[in-house]
């Protein structure tokens, strides 16, 4: 508990920092904070940000304020210690590789020496630990991909990706969640939607959990995004005790 | 039922004090940019102050009612028109079915709020009544209004008690360059102490590229020690960030839920609505407060709300009314 530095973001927000860099243990310790303020709230505490290192707690500065808050969760964080639960939950994304959906898996050959089905296989080939959701609903910043993958994102983002889109980005790969613009190289396309409005859970997962792509082909995709349209695909999700 | 858009003004939307908890799934938490003017149009009508009211941007609407009912108009220099009637701001104001309301321009500041009593009828999306315009949720079918919307109304009223009282006179501040006060950090480290002076020595201009995520200002760079990069972590309403340009932008209430970006400082929130009011090429400087201070204006902006609220149900009021 040391280590953990609060810092003021203006009279709404604490920033509680956890340490200096991207590690999935610091990251664990975080989400252990965020998910206690969720589930036993405390007063004037309006949203939790977990990111990479710290966590910010936004406050409706009417009803609580820094000092006060700051107190309380030193507390809660000392009562919390290591007690959040080992199960990791792993969810499987069926991604069509290539072709018109991932058109710049070319250049990742090309930038990488790896050919399109070494790329597919050290890209299916590990589960990416889901370190923070942020930039758009459902966007999930991914952890560890292989140092093998690593290609520069373009020098000219493109203005619109449609959703879905899996791409690689320098050391980060990624799913699109909407249309938007971007500047990742594509490499496929799940039908998959990490967001959707009109679906009882709107973010598919949450920041802990995990992904694991796998390769479809073209009919299997247009198969699963018939199914995801009139709402009866079901994303396999396996969940394992560490 | 509702009231028909004839005119949707340049960027008109539905909004309330905006939608919580969601921030962790990557969701702004929109909202009226200017929450205290919201507020306010609110509680002079008798509504919730967290209850929704259209934000109209520089222009406003045109609209027709079809009901008798109350409505107000609070926030910038509106000069509504009801028939081509001018009638006050600040103010609870009759209209009768059939009524047109012509808002047009703001002669000064930015954005207006106009608030019907017995609310609008608008679904809660992830339980707020406002616009993501970048999700298309919230709101109005999730995006801004257009002509011949027609936008329902829950529960029409065609009179008020004290009519005579719901009004408040609004002092705005003729200061050319406005003073927007924050609170150093959380990345403040970042930056070289020249940096940190110009910050807070150098007059910044908002841009025309400011919208509702954020205020993108122009000015002297402010120079930072060793890059702004951070490792991405969660942004406040409010918070400063300087990208490599140097150049500040205040993160508001559309603003992306985390970022890459060193933050020197965040407005206090009783700014925030200062902010929401300036336009493009409108002046401004920081100045550096503490907590206390920004508690105080906290506390000073509860107590104008409060008086308006005691005002408008006094004693003689509920006298004369039982």
């Amino acid at each position: 508990m040391k280590d953990v530095v609060f810092l003021p973001v203006g009279d709404s927000a604490i920033s509680v920092e956890f340490g200096r860099n991207i590690d999935s243990k610091i990251n664990k310790r975080i989400r252990s904070l965020s998910d206690s303020l969720r589930f036993k709230p405390v007063r004037g505490v309006t949203e939790c940000v977990p990111t990479f290192r710290s966590l910010l707690v936004c406050y409706n500065p009417e009803q609580t304020g820094y000092d006060t808050l700051v107190r309380k969760l030193k507390k809660r964080l000392s009562s919390i210690g290591d007690t959040n639960t080992n199960t990791k939950r792993v969810f499987h994304i069926p991604v069509c590789y290539g072709g018109e959906f991932g058109e710049d898996i070319g250049f990742v050959s090309s930038h990488t020496g790896l050919s399109e089905n070494e790329i597919i296989d050290l890209h299916t080939g590990r589960d990416y630990l889901i370190f923070m959701l942020g930039f758009l609903p459902g966007f999930a910043y991914l952890g560890d991909m292989d140092s093998r993958l690593f290609t520069p994102r373009l020098s000219n983002p493109r203005t619109s990706i449609p959703a879905g889109s899996v791409g690689i980005g320098g050391e980060q790969t990624g799913i699109y969640p909407l249309a938007s613009p971007g500047g990742w190289q594509l490499i496929g396309r799940t039908p998959v939607r990490p967001y959707d409005p009109d679906r009882e859970s709107p973010i598919l997962y949450a920041a802990g959990d995990y992904v694991r792509f796998f390769a479809v082909c073209r009919e299997e995709y247009d198969i699963i995004e018939s199914k995801v349209k009139d709402g009866s695909y079901i994303c396999n999700i396996t969940e394992t005790t560490e | 039922m509702g009231i028909k858009i004839i005119s949707p003004g340049l960027l008109t939307t539905v909004q309330d004090l905006g939608r919580f908890g969601y921030m962790d799934s990557g969701f702004s938490p929109c909202g009226a940019m200017d929450s205290f003017s919201a507020k306010l149009a609110n509680i002079l009508v008798d509504n919730s102050e967290y209850d929704g009211v259209l934000e109209m941007t520089m222009l406003g609407i045109t609209a027709q009612f079809d009901e008798d009912n109350i409505i107000a108009i609070t926030g910038a220099g509106f000069e509504p028109k009801i028939n081509g009637i001018t009638v006050p701001m600040n103010t609870a104001v009759r209209i009768n079915a059939g009524d047109i309301l012509d808002c047009g321009p703001a002669k000064t500041g930015c954005r207006g709020y106009l608030s019907v009593a017995g609310g609008f009828d608008i679904p809660l999306v992830m339980g707020s009544m406002s616009t993501n315009l970048k999700c298309k949720i919230g709101g109005y079918q999730g995006r801004k209004l257009v002509a011949g919307d027609v936008i329902p109304l829950r529960y029409p009223q065609d009179r008020l008690y004290a009519m005579e009282r719901r009004k408040i006179d609004m002092k705005t501040s003729c200061d050319s360059i406005k003073t927007i006060h924050v609170i150093l950090g959380p990345q403040d480290d970042y930056f070289s102490d020249m940096g940190k002076e110009t910050f807070f020595s150098e007059i910044y201009k908002v841009t025309a590229e400011s919208d509702r995520m954020g205020i993108k200002l122009d000015g002297a760079p402010v120079g930072a020690v060793n890059g702004v990069d951070i490792i991405s972590d969660g942004i406040a309403l409010g918070s400063v960030q300087i990208p490599s340009s140097g150049k500040p932008i205040i993160m508001m209430a559309d603003r992306q839920t985390t970022g890459g970006y060193a933050k020197i400082a965040t407005v206090i929130t009783s700014d925030i609505p200062l902010l929401a009011q300036m336009r493009p090429g409108d002046a401004l400087k920081f100045e550096a407060v503490d907590m206390e201070y920004a508690r105080n204006r906290i506390k000073a902006d509860i107590r104008i709300l409060n008086k308006l609220k005691d005002d408008i149900i006094r004693t003689d009021t509920l006298l004369r009314y039982v």
